[in-house]
């Protein structure tokens, strides 16, 4: 009869309390990581959608080679019209 | 009988609500543990996304960034190596210098020991253009609106590339020009002449007492 009455003061008082703790604490801990998430989506979607002007880089890339294309062109003619720097 | 059965069912009575109490608070916690997971889960979703179009959208950038850079180096590399050609390096030096001071100390990316010359004087360096663009002549494709437009220096077509850089309407082959003024003694229009020029003076210059 004694330790059945221990038995349920030890449940009711030790174990209960540190059950209630431990999942209390791991509620805490799932809460804490929401806004986090939330903020990393945030900076997601923002990040895409800075990205979006990246498309651009094709056509950057295309007038790029066309004016190297065209200050070769320009250099060649040069190269032809003046003449060479004469060494002292 | 009454009394063990009473003694048995106060501590069992105990337990019975320890563990309704546990089990509640696992249900509730649980439950609650739950609903954030589900909301951290969601979350992560809308990352997965978002970071999805990041890569989707940045892949192609390095390979276009590369190749942009390849091409400016060409044309530094040409460029550089025109100017040194034509201009010689010290001269080159002295041009950039004049047209960006301060910006020959850097130097040359393809001709290191540029850094070490001291460009020469800006009156030189300005000569020395002047005199380049000079040597180009009407020829020259400075006003060129595109490098890729006509073609100087072509035989046959040179002459009228040539003119076409100037506002005349001369290269267009006009049916009628303006008339040119009309100077001299046949010109429609005559001045008054002053009698006094040419004439002897009618007072010589003093000399200033020494």
């Amino acid at each position: 009869m004694t330790l059945w009455w221990i038995g349920s003061i030890v449940l009711l008082v030790v174990i209960f309390p540190v059950v209630v703790y431990l999942l209390r604490a791991v509620l805490e801990s799932a809460n804490s990581i929401v806004p986090t998430v939330d903020g990393i989506a945030d900076v997601a979607r923002a990040g895409s959608k800075d990205l979006d002007a990246a498309s651009l880089l094709i056509t950057t890339r295309e007038q790029a080679t066309q004016t190297i294309a065209g200050v070769a062109d320009y250099g060649g003619s040069l190269d032809q019209i003046i003449d060479d720097a004469v060494e002292a | 009988m009454g009394m063990p059965a009473a003694g048995i069912a106060a501590p069992g009575v105990v337990m019975i609500v320890a563990v309704v109490l546990i089990v509640l608070a696992l249900v509730y916690f649980l439950v609650a543990t739950i609903v954030a997971l589900r909301r951290i889960s969601s979350g992560l979703d809308e990352v997965i996304v978002g970071v999805g179009e990041i890569i989707e959208k940045s892949a192609p950038v390095n390979e276009i960034v590369l190749a942009i850079n390849e091409q400016l180096d060409a044309g530094v590399d040409a460029l550089e190596g025109l100017l040194v050609k034509k201009a010689g390096l010290e001269d080159s030096m002295g041009l950039i210098d004049s047209v960006y001071p301060g910006a020959a100390a850097a130097g040359l990316r393809n001709f290191p020991e540029s850094a070490e010359i001291e460009p020469p004087h800006i009156g030189e360096t300005y000569t020395l253009g002047t005199l380049t663009l000079a040597r180009l002549g009407r020829e020259a494709p400075i006003a060129a609106a595109s490098p890729a437009g006509a073609v100087l220096r072509n035989v046959e077509g040179g002459s009228l590339a040539a003119r076409e850089l100037y506002p005349s309407v001369r290269h267009t082959s006009p049916q009628k020009l303006p008339r040119s003024p009309v100077i001299g003694t046949d010109a429609p229009v005559q001045y008054e002449q002053r009698e006094d020029i040419g004439a002897p003076r009618k007072r010589l210059p003093t000399r200033p007492p020494s």
